[in-house]
């Protein structure tokens, strides 16, 4: 099962930022239930596509040797709703960054000047903290391989970095 | 800084760490047992303490790691006097009275408190 909550990056800068972009559609099944006749993104949603973005930000940095996990959300503020048809940008910057985790602050924004210009851009603040759980001070052991990054992740970096016009 | 200051500001870190009211924090509360701190609120209190006061934290130097899953310093439970021992070289900052009279290991969170933060950064600070 795929469980990726962003299409893909648009910048990215390691150890410091990066953002990620995603297109919400009506094709996505869960709308369909929340709700029946007002369908929007739920937020719990919203949340993961940040702890997604700021996840490999997170773990670029050492090389995805680490699992990085979620391990705490320190803030979650939504000011508006997203509705199928919108694109929204996951803006995620590196607050600390040491060998035990990163603390991440986040901003969700609608990809649309009109809202922006208007005030009602701005989605979510959304602050994380992420837990290298190899290297947890209570010293308990994890499975050595990374469960944390799969392919599906990884590839998501890899073809931002492999950027260039699609043409036929 | 003084001692004041530095209080003041290590309170305003828990408050948003943990997620508790001003008022729940005192010089002697317990980060773990009063103030229901989990593994992962060290790492952010930790993150929190450096940014307020533009301080770097070694892994360690805060609270020793590892101490109860090492036989060198843990027997049955109890912190052997080596481990003690260990423990107040790498905690200067903490009150050691009441944990030596009774060193089991499940009594060691309480030498994390509130002062011995403080006293921490005011280490560091200097």
């Amino acid at each position: 099962m795929r469980w990726i909550w962003i299409d893909k990056f648009i910048e990215f800068t390691p150890r410091t930022s990066a953002v990620a972009l995603k297109n919400c559609s009506l094709a996505e099944e869960h709308l369909h239930d929340l709700y029946p006749d007002f369908p929007i993104v739920p937020h719990s949603l919203i949340v993961e596509g940040m702890a997604q973005t700021a996840g490999i930000l997170v773990g670029e940095a050492r090389q995805f040797k680490e699992k990085v996990i979620l391990a705490k959300i320190g803030k979650a503020v939504f000011h508006r709703l997203v509705r199928p048809g919108d694109t929204i940008l996951f803006k995620a910057t590196v607050d600390q960054l040491n060998e035990q985790g990163a603390s991440i602050s986040g901003r969700v924004e609608l990809l649309d000047d009109k809202a922006h210009a208007a005030g009602i851009g701005l989605v979510a603040e959304i602050e994380l903290m992420f837990s290298h759980i190899d290297q947890n001070i209570s010293g308990i052991k994890f499975p050595e391989h990374n469960f944390v990054f799969t392919e599906q992740f990884t590839d998501l970096l890899a073809n931002y970095r492999l950027s260039a016009p699609v043409t036929l | 800084m003084t001692h004041d200051e530095i209080y003041a500001k290590v309170k305003v870190v828990l408050v948003d760490a943990l997620g508790v009211d001003d008022e729940e924090i005192t010089p002697s509360a317990v980060i773990r047992d009063d103030l229901g701190a989990e593994s992962i609120d060290f790492l952010d209190i930790m993150f929190r303490l450096e940014k307020a006061f533009g301080i770097k934290i070694p892994k360690g130097e805060l609270m020793p790691e590892n101490v109860a899953n090492d036989p060198a310093y843990v027997e049955n439970g109890v912190v052997k006097p080596a481990g003690i021992a260990m423990l107040k070289e790498k905690m200067p900052h903490s009150n050691f009275t009441e944990f030596e009279k009774d060193p089991k290991v499940e009594s060691m969170s309480k030498l994390f408190t509130v002062e011995a933060i403080v006293k921490y950064v005011e280490g560091k600070l200097k």
